[in-house]
């Protein structure tokens, strides 16, 4: 039995091994899909961020923004993604567009929701103090409670992240789909196990070191947020990933339906 | 100087938070906004930096109207410390402190200096400078605030109560830094708090509020403790204020006896005809640091060449200074004295005399007129 396993994995391993890259054909073999995989699913959430960040900062400032706006990525959501790309397929071909518009709208479902509750969660004595030493609206807004609020908006980023990734290999569909497209034209078509079992683990690891990229990037952009909040308590140097202020950020974070695609 | 000229806020349902408001603050002293909640005392305090605008009359400072200034402007002219501080959490302590100056067009490098003198103007490490704010302690915390609103050094402060959510220890702390810190820097200082005890130490002027809104006396601690208005006032500031108004007399007008004051080498014998008279003798040492008391009675029975340091003392409680405590800090000292007497010292601790419990009520007696 585990002779069978050891087998199956060799030859998955060998398979892997002798598809990595083709220097003759470089369109060709695993590593291009990857490198697609990422290209697409970094760009969706890099534009998903600077679409969320605006909206988010105009919902606060005028609160009857909110409530539409999130009923409207919500539904949107709601569509397929598979309906999206084709829809999409006319305007804009077989470009990357095509896959990174839907998945950018997608993370705005997560990242909305983020960008607000951050903004929001700011302590009202730090705002009043802000107002009470003369900071105006604007520059209110962009020195103290945009930087409080980064905790809470790279803990949505990390969801939106992950779903992005995963989500990127629907796209296969339509042509595009990074490592999608081993596991569809690959491993579908070829009733063949060994491409679908790379692409789900190469799939995986991205997601892995994404999340860990972020977490990363959160220690270095908020030094002050440590969950050793409390005064007495240990004073070890532990990983903030959560808003410091508590729950409630991550409670809408989680509500991202799984699964998508 | 603040002036508030018919000064109202009424919001749209009808609730009324400050009902006309006249009242003059005096520049560089220290005017405290007591009442108990919902007495206006915090709306009005906002009403001088434009945090809340009056719906009727007129707020000035040195006689300019503030609704002429700027809001942002005008708050950068005015210290502001909040009960719980509102640091900003992601910037440094140094950094805190710097904002004003840093608002202003003040050099990073000139306002992180100025920041860490502040420091040690308020108490604080300088070290602690690189901090985030919730690495510190409330106290500590607090202090910063303090820091910060002095940073761009306003003529103005405004205080809404700011040590409220502290612990009692640490709250006398800071407000004895206030007082050092107001004789230093004579601010003009609005101070908002519920506490009337706080309200009596901090303030050289005390405005009581009414539920309502309504200012209901607007005096110097002492006269309010004497003389309330009403029996609002009355019952406000507590039922103990006649006692509470002892520390406004000086402890230096007691008749301080040191003829039952004596060093620890002397001899039974030699104190024995004192003791006679007086049930309660004062050993010292030959510092005349206080020891104890000891009483007629452990006398009888003690043979003759036995020195003072041998006998058995009764712990003498706590001493006064007689040069800058009050009467009520003497009374304490006599209250909680075995012997039912105070112990007066100087400066250094030295003992200058007791004042027994007779004497002192014929001094409290005296200022009761």
């Amino acid at each position: 039995m585990s002779a069978g396993v050891w087998d199956w994995s060799q030859g998955v391993w060998d398979w892997a091994a002798a598809n990595w890259y083709f220097p003759q054909e470089p369109g060709r073999g695993i590593r291009p899909r990857l490198v697609e995989h990422i290209r697409l699913a970094y760009a969706s959430i890099a534009i998903g961020l600077a679409l969320a960040i605006p909206l988010g900062l105009a919902c606060v400032r005028w609160k009857v923004l909110y409530p539409p706006l999130l009923t409207g990525v919500n539904v949107l959501y709601a569509v397929p993604s598979i309906a999206l790309f084709f829809l999409l397929l006319p305007y804009t071909g077989f470009s990357d567009w095509t896959a990174i518009l839907p998945l950018a709208l997608y993370t705005l479902v997560i990242l909305l929701p983020n960008v607000v509750d951050g903004l929001n969660q700011v302590p009202d004595h730090v705002r009043q103090a802000a107002v009470a030493m003369g900071f105006g609206p604007l520059r209110r807004l962009v020195r103290v409670e945009t930087p409080v609020a980064v905790p809470v908006i790279i803990a949505g980023l990390r969801v939106a992240s992950v779903a992005t990734i995963s989500m990127v290999s629907v796209a296969s569909l339509v042509g595009l789909g990074g490592l999608g497209r081993l596991i569809l034209s690959d491993g579908f078509r070829r009733q063949f196990d060994a491409p679908i079992v790379v692409g789900v683990v190469l799939v995986v690891l991205l997601a892995f070191a994404t999340d860990a990229l972020l977490v990363l990037a959160q220690r270095l952009l908020t030094p002050w947020a440590r969950r050793d909040r409390r005064r007495g308590g240990p004073r070890r140097r532990r990983r903030a990933a959560v808003s410091p202020v508590g729950a409630p950020a991550l409670e809408s974070t989680a509500v991202a339906p799984p699964g998508k695609g | 100087m603040i002036t508030f000229e018919g000064a109202a806020k009424h919001y749209p349902d009808g609730t009324v938070a400050v009902a006309d408001l006249d009242l003059t603050v005096e520049t560089g002293r220290t005017t405290v906004f007591v009442g108990p909640s919902g007495s206006g005392k915090t709306t009005s305090l906002r009403m001088i930096n434009r945090m809340v605008e009056p719906t009727r009359g007129t707020v000035r400072i040195d006689g300019v109207d503030i609704r002429d200034r700027d809001p942002a402007l005008l708050r950068r002219g005015i210290g502001y410390v909040i009960q719980q501080a509102g640091l900003f959490p992601h910037r440094t302590v140094l950094d805190n402190i710097a904002t004003v100056p840093l608002l202003v067009g003040t050099s990073r490098r000139a306002a992180r200096a100025r920041a860490a003198e502040l420091m040690e103007l308020v108490g604080l490490d300088p070290a602690m400078g690189r901090r985030w704010p919730h690495q510190l302690s409330g106290g500590q915390q607090q202090r910063v605030g303090v820091a910060r609103a002095l940073a761009a050094d306003p003529p103005v402060l405004l205080m809404d109560e700011p040590f409220s959510a502290v612990d009692p220890v640490v709250r006398a702390g800071l407000q004895d830094e206030l007082l050092r810190l107001q004789q230093e820097l004579h601010k003009t200082v609005v101070f908002v708090t519920h506490d009337i005890d706080e309200a009596v130490r901090l303030g050289d002027r005390i405005a009581v509020f009414r539920p309502g809104g309504e200012l209901a006396q607007y005096d110097t601690p002492e006269r309010l403790l004497t003389t309330p208005v009403d029996g609002f006032v009355e019952s406000f500031v507590g039922h103990d204020r006649g006692v509470r108004r002892l520390s406004f007399f000086p402890a230096r007008t007691l008749p301080l006896r040191d003829d039952v004051v004596f060093e620890d080498d002397l001899k039974v014998e030699d104190v024995r005809h004192i003791a006679a008279e007086h049930p309660w003798l004062l050993v010292v040492d030959t510092d005349r640091t206080p020891l104890g008391w000891i009483s007629e009675r452990s006398l009888v029975g003690v043979p003759s060449g036995i020195r003072l340091s041998e006998l058995d003392t009764v712990p003498y409680g706590h001493t006064f200074t007689a040069e800058t405590d009050s009467l009520r800090a003497a009374l304490d000292a006599a209250v909680l004295s075995p012997a039912g007497r105070a112990v007066g010292v100087d400066g250094d601790g030295r003992v200058l005399g007791v004042v027994s419990q007779d004497e002192l009520g014929a001094a409290l007696w005296s200022v009761a007129e």
